[in-house]
């Protein structure tokens, strides 16, 4: 859907064919960041997506308990927490090419849709594990978890930034937890690592890795389709 | 060699015969397979089928225990579940009620007030029924399941459901027990929907809960027409006395006889309950789901190339998935039961085993070259990949390992599942995927070679000419198993490594068809698994219309009825049973009892009343024997789970219902009734009650209002079956839609599919055959070749012996002339003397040419005179194969004569001490060659500008007015611009005076799409006049010189870029932005311009303003060549790296590493295929990913000789040296596209 309107964002700049060494550049600048918002907001409702469908397993695994007017819909946990990982995911998504390009170096391991999708189900997969799998201790259930996540950057990742970048944020979205839950925003049915779960890290780790791949993923789609529009002009 | 290495090869070989044996005999092993799969998959058979529905088990209640935990050896009938107590025991007490007779002064609401009213007092009798005997006083209290808080999110429900207490629901509920509450109650309907939820709702609803019969058939209405309420008092025992229940029931019966009911009380049902998949538990899993059918499509939208792509794809997935079920069906042989929710776990199991495997055989097989035999064809490409494959399989084999000893429970049996799944996946790649591709490859092969036939059979086949050194084809390469066969070149196709993309778009519309065939599966495991309940739906819809339909007389045919749904009900009657009470009278007549209903437990019971509207029946049927067969079956779930109470897994027991039957004169029920009842006016329907006459009338009337009523719940159920179906749909449509836009094939080949041609190696599609793309070796030239220039027709080359050669740039070694232009053996300029004197013109008759719209060229002309090339004397420098960096490239200019050659990618290597100083002055060295037309103008190190006729051989005039080196040429048009060593830049136009009538062509520019040349014949009169020099253009010698478009722009050594107009050879820029001297420049038709300094750095320039666009650092050292397309800029450096920049961003894509010393070379063929030189290769690049396609050898001694120059001609060829040797070689792929 949003490919399309970005076909049609395309047009208009075909005016600059009548100064055909100024058009391109122009044209580039400005479509260059139409499409960064259209990739901000696919990013965006993919977070959110994914924040609602991740989110409904842990309210029915009694992991975060929120308050407990609307549950048994699918927005089971507050409105605020969609909008919170839309958000961040978009920032994620953007932010990993922006450093990729800055860094110099681009990431060229696996990157086709195939592996993406691969990238999301171990993703979700490990969501899954978190809320459903029964584990003899919490230490345990987090050993795993970190140890997937490591799995899932080596397996489709496996450049320094984005590793860098992952733990980074994964930190900084876990202080943030902590914060919300120590202001009584919400609460988790068994902290055991101060007032969150343990291998909230390590879930954070993995969706930072996720974003980044598909965020680097529709960058990737841009540049072609930025040089499919010069092509034309 | 290393263990690694020897492994490898080891590896290699193995895969190379399993190879050749699954292409010789491919039926067996298909047969084999198939049977090996069915083999694995026969334990499946024992297996429950999976399902959410509950299970049920019946015992009799007479000695009925509470089974032990242990499983007993005799098993017998008994599920495997039905071990220990159950959850809890129901016992219901079914309440019918009825007011009789019925008066015609009574008002609806007195339907069901009184008999709701008489809940309380059942409800009393119950809670303080007490048995007593010798081992003590029992009573309800102690017996039944005590439930504490409700859970927290059903605040609304507390007033209603019990809380810390006997878990005992009744209607009575409502009123929360208290007769007083019901009594002031006005409206008993609004009390009762006022709780119920809003919009739909699958579950269990409170309404459903408390009344305990479905809502339908309480009778609880205003227009209820039987006028009989019925409901239940629901009872959860905790634990199970057979003496308490007893006396209850007996002391209930003896209260409120029921005596025509003969219920079974024998049997009590226990009701296993599965996990239960919820909405709330479905959205994650079809998430999954998306995911996973996303992943498959994007996997097997790589499979290309290939007979049917779609039995491809369909292969890989049947490779898949019966991979996945034989390792279920293997692990259940021994021993292991699946305890995992298998559709939970199936999508990761998919995605662990992943698909890539068989791409990535598909791919290499197809890459190997299409002239071998198909059997050989499958082994090599079996081999080539066999070490990825067996390193894959091992990493993934370790973290599944590692993932086992995680020793939790639930992540071992998935590590068990993934591992024999791998195994078998294996297994069948090897054997299942492997066969069918060599099938699918050879049927290919067939309508190939029927489609190719005529084609090859029209080209004549090659002669090989007196002075053609056509390279032999080589022998093998060593490595065994890489290219092992006959190639009849050389090429080595090294595929990109696992999981390179390579997007197709599905020519076909192949993922939306896979995205519908799925979803249709998908729906039809949601609909055998039944999570939504829609067949418990479905069967209450159609036992429902069986037996209560028949409200009329009994001449009704049986047929109208439930005969046809429950054969042998309506017809038999001795199985109907029919209760009229007598008039006032609350006891029944006894002898209307039938006792013929035992027989049959699950017919339908038609009741032929005699007057129905009158006198309300009360019935008891066989289905009131297990009523809450009726329910929703996620009634027992919902009502624990209320109280945090699960089923899953777990079971309850139902024991046999309390018949309990009330009759109620019309005079209790005026009593009962509240002020407010009356408001409510009778129905006029019901006036017609009284009619006899109408009986029948009445009968049909009910039995046709049934069936109004029916068809549209079933419609209901259809419509939101439809509706979820195509909102799946569009979502599915949108899904795809977001995932592959539709400007994929519109915008050329910058994303989405490579059209057809466009890339020689990738997607040759076997229209141009691989063989096609050999190097053409094109020898003549004694020394190693300095300067290339091409016009697309003709092909000049002048070597360091200062030989020019002209050769055919279409068919390659055909026609050449060879100047000698070399420093002869007597000083002076004697050998254009000689060369004008000697008439000897050698000429053979012309090939039949190649191409029918060629014209026919020139025949062969040799006018070599020197019998030796004299010059291996003069220059023998080490050629280390490198540019002069800017120190070497300055030590030489101060050195006089000697001087960087034509461009800054490649100077001339001649060193100042070599050549006896008069020779070197007399003629000069070439340092500068262009080709236009016919003509060939050559720059000389003396400063001299010569004109050559390239067809004859003939220097048709000279222009000696500059006597600085001429470092570089352009000859644009009828001008030729030539930069000098000194930096001043001479403009000359070539001036022609055609004798009449003499106008020779040399025919229509034919393929080539630049501007026809000017052509000159023999005859004419060429002169060359210098027209303007601008003297100091630079301040330092003159790099670089380009002129494109109208313009000539120059780069030099002090970091100044100029750019002039072609006309009036005015300056229109100077442009400054280089930290260094200017090396390498690109301008083109579009009037983009780029330079590259010795700093690194690479500038886009807008040519109409002089404004510098961007600026980006890019290389360590010297850019030593620069070469843009419509989306990029490419640029090589002196650290060997090829960088690929977006051009309108300036955002470096990415960088390729060149061998040493061949960073220099490289062309564009197309948008999006770049070709560089390599050692003694040439390597094809795709532009748009950065993947190596194809390595293609240009000789057998790959090693030593770099290619350092590279011209790509029109007609897609493209020409690099090497060494003394020119290489031609075709990317035919591209000839097609330009058609």
């Amino acid at each position: 859907m949003a490919d399309s309107t970005v076909v049609s964002d395309q047009q208009p700049p075909g005016s600059g064919q009548t100064t055909p060494s100024r058009g391109p550049y122009i044209a580039g600048i400005t479509n260059r960041n139409t499409n960064l918002g259209i990739r901000g907001f696919m990013l965006f409702s993919i977070g959110v997506f994914l924040a609602l469908v991740l989110n409904l397993l842990q309210v029915q695994r009694n992991v975060t308990l929120f308050p407990p007017d609307v549950i048994s819909s699918i927005f089971s946990s507050a409105w605020w927490v969609p909008p919170c990982c839309g958000t961040a995911s978009a920032m994620i998504g953007l932010l990993y090419p922006c450093i990729d390009s800055r860094l110099g170096e681009p990431h060229k391991f696996k990157r086709e849709w195939s592996s993406v999708m691969r990238c999301v189900a171990v993703f979700v997969g490990i969501n899954h594990a978190s809320a459903k799998v029964d584990f003899a201790n919490n230490v345990q259930l987090s050993l795993t978890l970190a140890a997937l996540s490591i799995g899932l950057w080596w397996t489709f990742d496996r450049s320094r930034s984005g590793f860098g970048l992952g733990v980074v944020i994964a930190l900084l979205a876990t202080l943030s937890t902590q914060l919300l839950v120590y202001n009584g925003v919400f609460q988790y049915t068994s902290p055991d690592f101060l007032y969150i779960r343990s291998w909230l890290p390590c879930i954070f780790f993995a969706g930072v890795i996720t974003m980044g791949n598909i965020g680097r993923q529709l960058a990737l789609y841009e540049c072609k389709r930025m040089s499919g529009k010069t092509h034309q002009d | 060699m290393t263990v690694r290495e020897r492994l490898r090869e080891k590896i290699s070989a193995a895969f190379y015969r399993h190879g050749l044996l699954c292409a010789s005999y491919p039926v067996p092993i298909i047969l084999f397979t198939s049977a090996s799969i069915l083999a694995c998959c026969y334990p499946l058979l024992r297996l429950p089928l999976p399902g959410t529905g509950p299970v049920e088990f019946t015992t009799r209640v007479r000695d009925y225990t509470v089974p032990s935990h242990e499983p007993q050896g005799d098993l017998g009938e008994r599920p495997d579940w039905y071990r220990g107590p159950p959850v809890a025991y129901i016992q219901q007490v079914l309440v019918k009620a009825a007011v009789s007779p019925w008066d015609s002064t009574l008002v609806p609401v007195d339907v069901f007030r009184s008999p709701l009213g008489r809940v309380f007092s059942l409800l009393e009798e119950i809670r303080n029924h007490v048995h007593n005997d010798g081992s003590g006083v029992r009573s309800l209290e102690a017996l039944c399941l005590q439930v504490t808080d409700l859970l927290p999110g059903l605040r609304r429900m507390q007033t209603v459901l019990p809380e810390h207490g006997c878990l005992l629901v009744s209607p009575g509920n409502y009123w929360q027990n208290q007769r007083e509450l019901f009594d002031s109650d006005p409206d008993l309907l609004k009390t009762v929907h006022q709780h119920e939820p809003k919009g739909l709702h699958t579950s269990a609803t409170l309404r459903d809960l408390l009344f305990g019969v479905p809502v339908k058939h309480t009778g609880v209405s205003l227009y209820s027409r039987k006028r009989v309420v019925t409901y239940t008092i629901t009872m959860v025992l905790g634990s199970y006395d057979a003496r308490f229940l007893s006396s209850l029931r007996a002391r209930l019966r003896q209260l409120h006889p029921s005596v025509n009911c003969s219920l079974r009380e024998d049997h009590m049902v226990h009701v296993h309950f599965k996990e239960e998949i919820g909405m709330a538990e479905l959205i994650p899993l079809v998430t999954t789901y998306i995911i996973l059918f996303a992943y498959i499509y994007f996997s097997t939208r790589k499979i290309d190339m290939v007979k049917s792509k779609w039995g491809l794809a369909l292969a890989a997935v049947v490779t898949v998935l019966s991979s996945l079920l034989m390792s279920v069906g293997l692990c259940t042989l021994f021993g292991l039961t699946p305890t995992l929710n298998g559709g939970e776990i199936f999508p990761y199991l998919v995605v662990v085993i992943g698909l890539e495997n068989v791409l990535v055989l598909t791919k290499s097989v197809v890459s190997t070259p299409v002239d071998l035999e198909v059997k050989l064809r499958i082994a090599q490409g079996l081999s080539n990949e066999s070490w990825s494959i067996m390193k894959n399989m091992a990493t993934e084999l370790c973290i599944i390992l590692i993932g086992y000893f995680t020793l939790v429970p639930a992540i071992q049996e998935f590590c068990l599942f993934a591992v024999v799944g791998l195994v078998s996946d294996f297994f069948l790649q090897m054997f299942f995927f492997t066969t069918v591709l060599s099938i699918d490859i050879r049927r290919m092969e067939l309508a190939d070679l029927n489609r190719r036939l005529p084609a090859e059979a029209g080209m004549p086949p090659p002669k090989p000419g007196p002075l053609r050194p056509r390279e032999a084809p080589p022998p093998p390469r060593p490595s065994p198993y890489t290219i092992t066969l006959q190639t009849p070149a050389f090429r080595n196709l090294r595929l990109p490594k696992r999981l390179r993309v390579v997007y197709f778009l599905a020519r076909t519309r192949l993922a939306q068809r896979f995205i519908m065939v799925g979803t249709v599966i998908w729906i039809g495991i949601l609909a055998y698994t039944d999570p939504a309940g829609l067949r418990t739906y479905l069967a209450a819809q159609v036992s429902e219309q069986s037996p209560l339909g028949e409200g009329g007389a009994g001449g009704l045919p049986p047929h109208l009825g439930g005969a046809s749904v429950f054969p042998g009900a309506g017809g038999d009657p001795a199985s109907t049973l029919s209760v009229l009470p007598a008039p006032a009278e609350p006891t029944p007549l006894p002898e209307n009892q039938s006792q013929g209903h035992h027989g049959a437990p699950r017919e339908g019971v038609p009741h032929q009343a005699q007057a129905p509207p009158l006198v309300p029946q009360i019935s008891w049927g066989a289905e009131d024997e297990e009523g809450w067969r009726r329910l929703s079956f996620r009634h027992w779930p919902s009502l624990f789970s209320y109280y945090n109470i699960t089923l899953a897994k777990r079971y309850i027991s139902i024991l046999p219902v309390i018949p309990v039957t009330l009759h109620l004169s019309p005079r209790e029920a005026i009593e009962t009734r509240h002020p407010q009842d009356t408001r409510h006016p009778p129905p006029p329907s019901l006036k017609t009650n009284d009619l006899p006459a109408d009986l029948t009338f009445i009968g049909t009337y009910g039995e046709g209002s049934k069936q109004v009523i029916n068809p549209p719940s079933l419609s209901r159920v259809a419509a939101l079956g439809l509706a979820a179906g195509v909102l799946l749909v569009l979502l599915l449509f949108c899904l795809y839609r977001v995932l592959c836009p539709r400007n994929y094939g519109q915008n050329g080949v910058a994303h989405g599919r490579r059209r057809r041609g466009d890339l020689p190696c990738d997607d040759y599609g076997y229209s141009p055959p691989i063989s096609e793309i050999s190097p053409l070796l094109l020898r003549g030239h004694s020394m190693d070749i300095e300067c290339l220039a091409s016009d697309g027709m003709l092909l000049a080359s002048c070597c360091l012996a200062g030989q020019i050669r002209v050769w055919d740039a279409q068919t390659g070694d055909y026609t050449h002339t060879c100047h000698n232009l070399g420093g002869g053996t007597e000083p002076g300029g004697g050998v254009f003397d000689e060369d004008e004197g000697y008439p000897l013109r050698r000429r053979t008759t012309p090939r039949p040419a190649l191409f029918e719209d060629q014209p026919d060229l020139t025949p062969l002309i040799d006018t070599n005179f020197d019998s030796q090339p004299p010059s291996h004397l003069l220059l023998t420098p080490p050629r280390d194969g490198f540019d002069f960096g800017g120190l070497v490239e300055r030590a030489y200019l101060e050195h006089e004569p000697p001087s960087p050659g034509l461009t800054a990618s490649y100077p001339s290597p001649s060193p100042p001490s070599g050549p006896p100083p008069q020779r070197r002055r007399s003629l000069g060295a070439v340092w500068a060659m262009e080709l236009r037309g016919n003509l060939i103008a050559a720059g000389r190190s003396s400063g001299k500008l010569e004109l050559w006729d390239a067809v004859e051989g003939s220097l048709r005039c000279s222009n000696e007015d500059g006597v600085s080196g001429i470092t570089a040429l352009a000859f644009l048009n009828n001008r030729i611009v030539a930069a000098r060593l000194d930096g001043s830049l001479d403009f000359f136009t070539v001036d022609i005076n055609k004798p009449l009538g003499l106008l020779q062509y040399r025919g229509p520019p034919g393929r080539s799409n630049i501007p026809p040349s000017p052509c000159y014949s023999s005859e004419d009169v060429i002169s060359c006049q210098l027209t303007r020099s601008v003297q100091c253009a630079h301040q330092k010698p003159i790099t670089v010189l380009r002129a494109a478009a109208g313009r000539v722009v120059t780069g030099s050594q002090d970091h100044t870029v100029r750019v002039y107009r072609l006309e009036d050879s005015c300056c229109l820029f100077t442009l400054q932005g280089h930290s260094g001297g200017i090396t390498a420049i690109y301008i083109d038709q579009t009037m983009v311009l780029a330079s590259g300094g010795q700093d690194g750095a690479i500038c886009l320039w807008d040519v109409l303003t002089g404004s510098r666009v961007s600026h980006v650092y890019g290389h360590r050292g010297d850019v030593t060549s620069l070469v843009c397309t419509t989306s990029c800029v490419i640029s090589s450096g002196l650290d060997d790296l090829i960088s690929i920049w977006d051009r309108s961003t300036g955002i470096k894509l990415y960088s390729i590493q060149q061998e040493v010393g061949c960073g220099a070379s490289l062309g564009v063929i197309s948008e999006s295929l770049l070709v560089t030189g390599g050692q003694g290769c040439v390597s094809f690049w795709d532009l748009n990913f950065g993947d190596l396609l194809q390595t293609v050898y240009l000789g057998q001694s790959s090693d030593g000789q770099g290619v350092r120059q590279l011209v790509v001609l029109n007609n897609a060829a493209i020409v690099c040296d090497f060494g003394s040797e020119l290489s031609l070689v075709y990317v035919p792929s591209v000839l097609e596209k330009l058609d």
